[in-house]
C-alpha cells in the first residue's frame, strides 16, 4: 500500500516485513526457553513459604504470553505460502 | 478337357456367383479363402488360371502375386485381379505387381467370362 | 455414588459414541464430503493424544509429590509447537513429499530406504510403547476401583484385571475397526482422528469442570488457592534445576519422536497450515489442561485423608463431596485419555511393524516362491490387524505381568527416554546432509542399548532384571559401569543420568559414524531431498533409467492401491505427460512418484523393493546412480528452476511428438477410410450384381436355386443398407448435430436391456455375465437409446472376441464424483498393447476373420456417442482381458446447438483431467 503512494526505499517491503516476522517465529522458542529458565536463578530460601506460588504464577504468565505471541505471529504469517520465498533472502 | 481355374476370395457368396458363373460356362473350379498360404494352393493344385482378390486375410493379393512372379514355374500364370477398392492407384499397384488382367468390383458376369477366356486362350 | 453399572453403561454408550463419529466421518470423507470435519481445530485437538492418563490422573499426583515440576512435561511441547517454523514444518512438508508412514519409515528413507534402520527403530519403539499401554490400561482399571470400592453387596463387581482384559479386548477391536478399513494412500484415517478430537473435548472439558468445582465450591476462588499454597510449606516442592531443564527438554524431544505424536502431526495432517493453527491453539491445550492441576493437588493434599492416593484426586475429590455426575464427567475424560493414547500408539506401530519387518518378511519369502503375489493389499490389512492384537497383547501382558508396582507410574518418562533415542538421526536427517546410514545405525544402537541398561531394566525393581550385585557393585565388580552411576557419576537423578549418557552417546556415535563413513548413492540423494524439502518439493531422483513396462507396473499398483486408486494414478500421469489413456512414459520421474504413491502403502523401503523387481535390478539403478549421483545432487539444489523448464520443454516435446504422430495418421486413416468404404460398399454390391445377372440370364434354374440366389441378394442389400446407416449415423454424430433426448431411466434396467440385445450375436456361445445389481441401481437422467447401444455394442463384442474356452463378462458399475463409470471386462486375451489406440477408429476391424460382423464402425459410433453424452470410453489395459470403461455424467449436459467433435472432446479431456 504505502510502496504505492511514493518512491519508497525498500523495493521488497512486503517480503521484508515476511522474512522479519518468520525471524520472529524463529526466535520465539529460544525467548520462551529463556524465560522458563529463568525462575532457576531466582534466590531460593528467601521466602520458601512463598516460593511455590510466585513461581506457579510466573511460568503460567509466560506460557499464556508465549500462546498469545504464538497466536499474532501465525495470523500474520501469509497463509499458504510455502518456505519457498524465505530462503532465498 | 475342361480348364481349370482357382479362385482366391474370401466373400462366400461371391464365391458361390463366381463358382457358378464359370462351372455353367465349362470350367473346373476350385477355391480358396485365405492369403497366407494361397501361393502353395496354386503350387499344388497347378490350376490354368488364377482368380485372385486383391484383399484377403493374412495376405495381400499383391503380395501373393509378387511370390508368383518370382517363380520360374509360376511366372507366365495368368492372373486375373478382383478389387472392390477401384481407385487409379489400385490399378497401377496390381500392373507394377505383374497381373495379367485388373477388373473392379461390381463385375459384370459376362465381361469377367470374355476375359478369362481371352486369357486362357483356345 | 454412582452405581458400577451405571458406570458400565456410560462408558458402553460413550464408547458406542465415538464408534458413531468416527463411522460417520469415515463414510463422509470416502463421498469426499468430509471437508469441514478435517479443519485445523480437528487437527489441534488430535495432537492432545499427548495428553494420556497419565496426564488426566497422574498430573495431580506428580503435584502432590514435586510441585511445579510437573509442568514441565508440558513446556517443552509448548517451546517445540511455538517454534514450529523450525523442526514441525520441516518434517510435515518431508512427511507429505515423501508419504511417509511412520517415524521409522521416515528415518529408514532418509537414509537410503534402509529397512535395518526400520526394524532398530520399530523394535525400540515397541519397547518405549508397551509399559506405556499398561500403563493406560491399569488407570482405567484403578479408575474403575474407585467406584467400585463402595458398592454395595450383592453386586458382582469384576476385579481390576478381568476390568483391564476387557478394556483391552474393546480398545483392539474399535483400532482395528478404524485403524485399517482400508489400505490409504497416505495412511491417513480421518474417523480415529475425529474420534480423538472428541475425546480431546472430553478430557478437557472434564478437567476443567473437576478444577473449578475445587477452585470455586470446594477452596474461595483464586486469591484462597494461592493463599493455601503459601501457608503450607513443602521442601520437595521446590524446583529442582537440573530436573526442571532436563525433564523440559525431555518432553520437548518426546513431542517430536514419540510414534503417535509423529502419526498425529505428520501422518494425520492433511494441510501444513493446520500446523500453524496449531502452533498456538496446541500450546493453549496444554496450557488449560494444567491450570487447574496445582489447585487440585493443593485441596487434595488439604481435604482427603492422610494416605489417600494423590493420583486419583481428580476422581476421588468429587466423590468425597458427594458430585456424582461431576466424578462421572472425571471418569470419561480419564477413560479418553487413556483410550486415544492407546488408539493411535496401536495404529502407529502397527503399521511400523506391519512395514517394517511382517513386509519385508512376507515379501522375501513370496520371492522365494517364485514371484507370484496376488492382492498385496489384504496381505498388508491382515499385517496390521495383527499387529495391532500384538500391541495390545502385550501391553495387557505387561500390565498383569507388573501391574500396580510403583514401577509403572514412572514408566511415562522412562518411555519419553527411550524414543529420545530417535533425535540425533532424526535432527540430523533433515538438517545435515553428511549424516549417513552407518552413523544413525550406530547411535540409535548405542543409544537403545544404555537405555536399556540404565533405565529400562532397572525400572522393574532392583534384582528383578538386574541383579542386585550389579546395581550397586557394577557388573563383574567394575564400579563404573553401575547402572545408575555410569563413568563414576553418582548422585544423579538416575533418570537425568539416563538421558544424559545415552544421548550423549548416541550423539556421538552418530556424528562419527557419519563422519567416517561414506554414504550410498541413495541415501545422498535422499539426504538432498530431505535436507532441502523446501527447495525442492517437485524434483528427485532415484531411478536412472526406465526400463519398467508400464503395464507390469499398473499390475503391481493395482495390487497395493486398489484398481481403482491406481488407474486414476496413471491416467493422471499419462495426461501431465501429454498422452491418452492408461500408461505414461515411465520416465524416472514417473516411478519415482509411483513409487512415493506405494510408500504410502507399504512403506519406503518395501516400495523400493517393489519397484526394484520390475523396473529392475535395484542394484544395477544403484551402480548407475553412483556415476550421476554426485553431479545430480548439487545440479538440482542449485538449479531447480531450470530443471522444471527442462522438465516443461520435455513434455511439451512429448506432446509435439504424439501430436504429429496422431496428424500423420490421420491423414493416412483419411485415405484409408475412403479406400475402405469403397471397399464396403462394393463387396456387397458384387454378390448383388453377379447374382442378379444370374437370374436375369441363367434360363432353366431350378425353383430353390432362384430363392437361394434371390435371398442372398437380399440379405446383401439389408447388408448395404446397415452400411450406410452406420456412417450416416457417425456422421451426425461426429459433427455434434444429433439431437439427444434425455430421459430419466436406470442403469440397470439399460444393461437388462443391452444384454437382452446382445444375445442374438454368436447365440452359440455360452456366456457368463457377472453382475452387481445393487451397484447397478443408478438413477440417470441421459439418452439411455444411445447409451444402450453403446453397451449393446461392447457385449456384443465380448461375445464375438472373446476367446476364452468358458467365456465370461465382467459389468462392474460404479458412481464417481457424479459420474458413472461401468467397466466391461472380460477374460478373453484382450487387445494387443499396439492396436489399443487405434481401436476407437473408423475401420479399425482388428482381425478380416470376423468378416460378417459390422464394417468396424461400432467402436468409433460408441466413441461418438459418449463424447455427445459428455462421458468417454476408454480401453483398460492390465485388465487380463479385453476391458472397457464406459464413463459418462449422471446427468447429460444440455446440448449447445453448434458445438462441435473438437469441443466436445476438449470438454471431455478438461473433465477427466481435473
Amino acid at each position: 500500500m504505502s510502496a504505492r503512494r511514493g518512491p519508497s526505499l525498500y523495493l521488497a517491503r512486503q517480503s521484508y516485513r515476511r522474512r522479519r516476522l518468520i525471524d520472529a517465529a524463529r526466535l520465539l522458542p529460544f525467548l520462551g526457553a529463556v524465560l522458563l529458565l529463568l525462575p532457576l536463578l531466582w534466590t531460593p530460601e528467601d521466602t520458601p513459604e512463598s516460593a511455590t506460588a510466585r513461581q506457579a504464577l510466573y511460568v503460567f504468565a509466560v506460557w499464556l504470553g508465549l500462546v498469545v505471541a504464538a497466536l499474532l505471529l501465525a495470523r500474520r504469517l501469509p497463509r499458504g505460502e510455502d518456505g519457498r520465498t524465505d530462503e532465498a533472502g | 478337357m475342361s480348364k481349370h481355374a482357382l479362385l482366391i476370395e474370401d466373400e462366400p457368396n461371391i464365391i458361390e456367383a463366381i463358382r457358378f458363373i464359370l462351372s455353367r460356362d465349362g470350367w473346373r473350379v476350385s477355391t480358396h479363402d485365405t492369403g497366407a498360404d494361397a501361393a502353395e494352393v496354386i503350387a499344388r493344385t497347378d490350376p490354368d488360371i488364377v482368380i485372385l482378390d486383391v484383399m484377403l486375410p493374412g495376405r495381400s493379393g499383391y503380395e501373393i502375386l509378387d511370390e508368383l512372379r518370382a517363380d520360374a514355374a509360376t511366372r507366365d500364370l495368368p492372373v486375373l485381379m478382383l478389387t472392390a477398392k477401384g481407385q487409379e492407384r489400385d490399378r497401377r499397384l496390381a500392373e507394377r505387381a505383374g497381373a495379367s488382367r485388373f477388373m473392379t468390383k461390381p463385375f459384370s458376369n459376362s465381361e469377367v467370362l470374355a476375359a478369362m477366356r481371352e486369357m486362357v486362350g483356345p | 455414588m454412582v452405581p458400577f453399572n451405571v458406570l458400565v453403561l456410560a462408558c458402553l454408550a460413550y464408547v458406542a459414541f465415538l464408534f458413531l463419529v468416527a463411522f460417520a466421518v469415515e463414510r463422509a470423507a470416502a463421498q469426499g464430503r468430509a471437508r469441514w470435519l478435517r479443519a485445523p481445530l480437528v487437527y489441534t485437538l488430535s495432537l492432545s493424544v499427548y495428553c494420556t492418563a497419565w496426564t488426566f490422573y497422574g498430573a495431580v499426583g506428580y503435584a502432590a509429590r514435586s510441585g511445579l515440576e510437573f509442568a514441565t512435561i508440558y513446556l517443552g511441547p509448548t517451546l517445540i509447537f511455538v517454534g514450529w517454523w523450525w523442526i514441525l514444518r520441516k518434517l510435515v512438508r518431508i512427511g507429505r513429499a515423501q508419504r511417509v508412514t511412520s517415524i521409522a519409515d521416515l528415518i529408514s528413507a532418509r537414509y537410503g530406504k534402509s529397512n535395518m534402520l526400520g526394524v532398530i527403530v520399530t523394535i525400540l519403539a515397541l519397547c518405549a510403547t508397551t509399559p506405556y499401554i499398561a500403563l493406560q490400561l491399569q488407570s482405567i482399571a484403578l479408575s474403575f476401583g474407585v467406584f467400585t470400592a463402595g458398592t454395595p453387596a450383592g453386586w458382582t463387581v469384576p476385579d481390576a484385571d478381568t476390568t483391564a482384559l476387557w478394556v483391552a479386548v474393546g480398545l483392539a477391536l474399535f483400532t482395528i475397526l478404524f485403524g485399517t478399513r482400508h489400505l490409504d494412500a497416505n495412511e491417513q484415517h480421518p474417523g480415529v482422528v475425529t474420534a480423538i478430537a472428541v475425546e480431546a473435548v472430553v478430557k478437557l472439558v472434564a478437567l476443567l469442570a473437576v478444577g473449578v468445582f475445587v477452585v470455586w465450591a470446594v477452596a474461595g476462588g483464586p486469591g484462597d488457592i494461592i493463599a493455601r499454597i503459601e501457608a503450607a510449606p513443602r521442601p520437595e516442592w521446590a524446583i529442582e534445576p537440573g530436573r526442571w531443564a532436563g525433564l523440559t527438554f525431555l518432553a520437548a524431544v518426546a513431542i517430536i519422536c514419540l510414534p503417535r505424536m509423529f502419526q498425529v502431526t505428520v501422518v494425520e495432517n492433511v494441510d501444513e497450515r493446520h500446523l500453524a493453527t496449531a502452533s498456538w491453539a496446541f500450546p493453549l491445550y496444554l496450557f488449560l489442561m494444567s491450570l487447574f492441576v496445582m489447585p487440585i493437588a493443593v485441596v487434595g493434599l488439604e481435604v482427603m485423608p492422610e494416605g489417600s492416593n494423590p493420583d486419583l484426586f481428580v476422581l476421588t475429590l468429587p466423590l468425597a463431596f458427594d458430585q456424582g455426575a461431576l466424578a462421572m464427567l472425571a471418569f470419561l475424560g480419564g477413560f479418553s485419555a487413556a483410550t486415544s493414547m492407546v488408539i493411535i500408539a496401536a495404529i502407529a506401530l502397527a503399521t511400523m511393524l506391519s512395514n517394517h519387518i511382517v513386509m519385508p518378511l512376507w515379501l522375501a519369502l513370496a520371492r522365494r516362491r517364485g514371484g507370484g503375489s496376488g492382492d498385496m493389499r489384504h496381505v498388508v490389512l491382515r499385517a496390521r490387524r495383527l499387529s495391532i492384537i500384538v500391541m495390545i497383547v502385550l501391553g495387557y501382558i505387561y500390565y498383569s505381568f507388573t501391574g500396580g508396582t510403583a514401577a509403572l507410574a514412572a514408566i511415562g518418562l522412562i518411555a519419553f527416554v527411550g524414543v529420545a533415542q530417535f533425535l540425533p538421526a532424526l535432527i540430523g536427517g533433515i538438517f545435515w546432509r553428511a549424516a549417513t546410514r552407518v552413523g544413525a545405525a550406530a547411535g540409535l544402537g548405542l543409544g537403545f542399548a544404555i537405555w536399556l541398561y540404565a533405565l529400562f531394566l532397572p525400572s522393574f525393581g532392583a534384582g528383578v532384571m538386574i541383579p542386585d550385585a550389579v546395581m550397586t557393585q557394577g557388573p563383574f565388580g567394575i564400579g563404573w559401569l553401575r547402572p545408575q552411576a555410569l563413568f563414576g557419576v553418582e548422585g544423579m537423578d538416575p533418570l537425568l543420568h539416563a538421558l544424559f549418557w545415552s544421548l550423549v552417546f548416541n550423539t556421538s556415535a552418530f556424528l562419527i559414524g557419519s563422519l567416517v563413513s561414506f554414504p550410498t548413492p541413495v541415501e545422498r540423494v535422499q539426504g538432498a531431498q530431505f535436507v532441502n524439502v523446501f527447495d525442492m518439493s517437485g524434483g528427485t531422483q532415484g531411478w536412472g533409467r526406465s526400463v519398467g513396462e508400464a503395464e507390469d507396473l499398473l499390475v503391481t499398483a493395482q495390487r497395493v492401491l486398489g484398481a481403482e486408486a491406481a488407474q486414476s494414478f496413471f491416467q493422471q500421469a499419462a495426461a501431465d505427460q501429454g498422452k491418452d489413456g492408461f500408461l505414461p512414459d515411465t520416465t524416472p520421474d514417473f516411478i519415482e512418484r509411483l513409487e512415493r504413491r506405494l510408500a504410502g502403502s507399504v512403506g519406503a523401503a518395501t516400495a523400493h523393493a517393489m519397484v526394484a523387481q520390475i523396473v529392475g535390478s535395484s542394484v544395477v539403478t544403484t551402480e548407475d546412480l553412483m556415476a550421476v549421483a554426485d553431479e545430480t545432487a548439487q545440479i538440482m539444489e542449485y538449479s531447480s528452476q531450470l530443471e522444471a523448464k527442462s522438465e516443461e520443454l520435455a513434455r511439451t516435446a512429448r506432446q509435439l511428438r504424439e501430436v504429429n504422430h496422431k496428424l500423420t495418421e490421420l491423414s493416412e486413416q483419411k485415405d484409408a477410410f475412403l479406400s475402405q468404404i469403397s471397399h464396403e460398399l462394393r463387396t456387397p454390391m458384387t454378390s448383388i450384381r453377379a447374382f442378379s445377372e444370374i437370374l436375369r440370364d441363367a434360363g432353366g434354374l431350378p425353383a430353390e436355386d432362384q430363392h437361394k440366389y434371390a435371398t442372398i441378394i437380399h440379405d446383401e442389400t439389408i447388408r448395404l443398407t446397415r452400411l450406410l446407416d452406420d456412417l450416416l449415423d457417425l456422421s451426425v454424430l461426429e459433427s455434434g448435430r444429433v439431437r439427444l433426448q434425455a430421459e430419466e431411466d436406470n442403469l440397470s434396467r439399460l444393461i437388462e436391456r443391452a444384454l437382452g440385445a446382445a444375445n442374438s450375436t454368436a447365440p452359440e456361445r455360452d456366456f457368463v455375465i457377472h453382475r452387481d445389481p445393487p451397484e447397478e441401481d443408478i438413477a440417470l437422467h441421459t439418452d439411455s437409446g444411445r447409451l444402450t447401444q453403446v453397451f449393446i455394442n461392447i457385449i456384443a463384442n465380448a461375445r464375438k472376441y472373446c476367446d476364452a474356452a468358458e467365456p465370461e463378462l465382467w459389468i462392474k458399475p460404479r458412481v464417481r464424483d457424479g459420474r458413472v463409470e461401468v467397466d466391461f471386462v472380460d477374460n478373453g486375451t484382450g487387445i494387443p498393447q499396439k492396436q489399443e489406440s487405434l481401436i476407437f477408429e473408423k475401420f479399425s476391424r482388428l482381425t478380416d476373420q470376423a468378416r460378417a460382423g459390422g464394417a468396424g464402425l461400432g467402436l468409433a459410433i460408441c466413441r461418438e456417442i459418449m463424447l455427445n453424452l459428455g462421458g468417454d470410453i476408454a480401453y483398460l489395459p492390465g485388465q487380463g482381458g479385453a476391458a472397457f470403461r464406459v464413463s459418462f455424467p449422471r446427468e447429460m449436459p444440455a446440448q449447445t446447438p453448434d458445438s462441435d467433435d473438437v469441443e466436445a472432446q476438449e470438454a471431455t479431456g478438461a473433465v477427466s483431467a481435473s
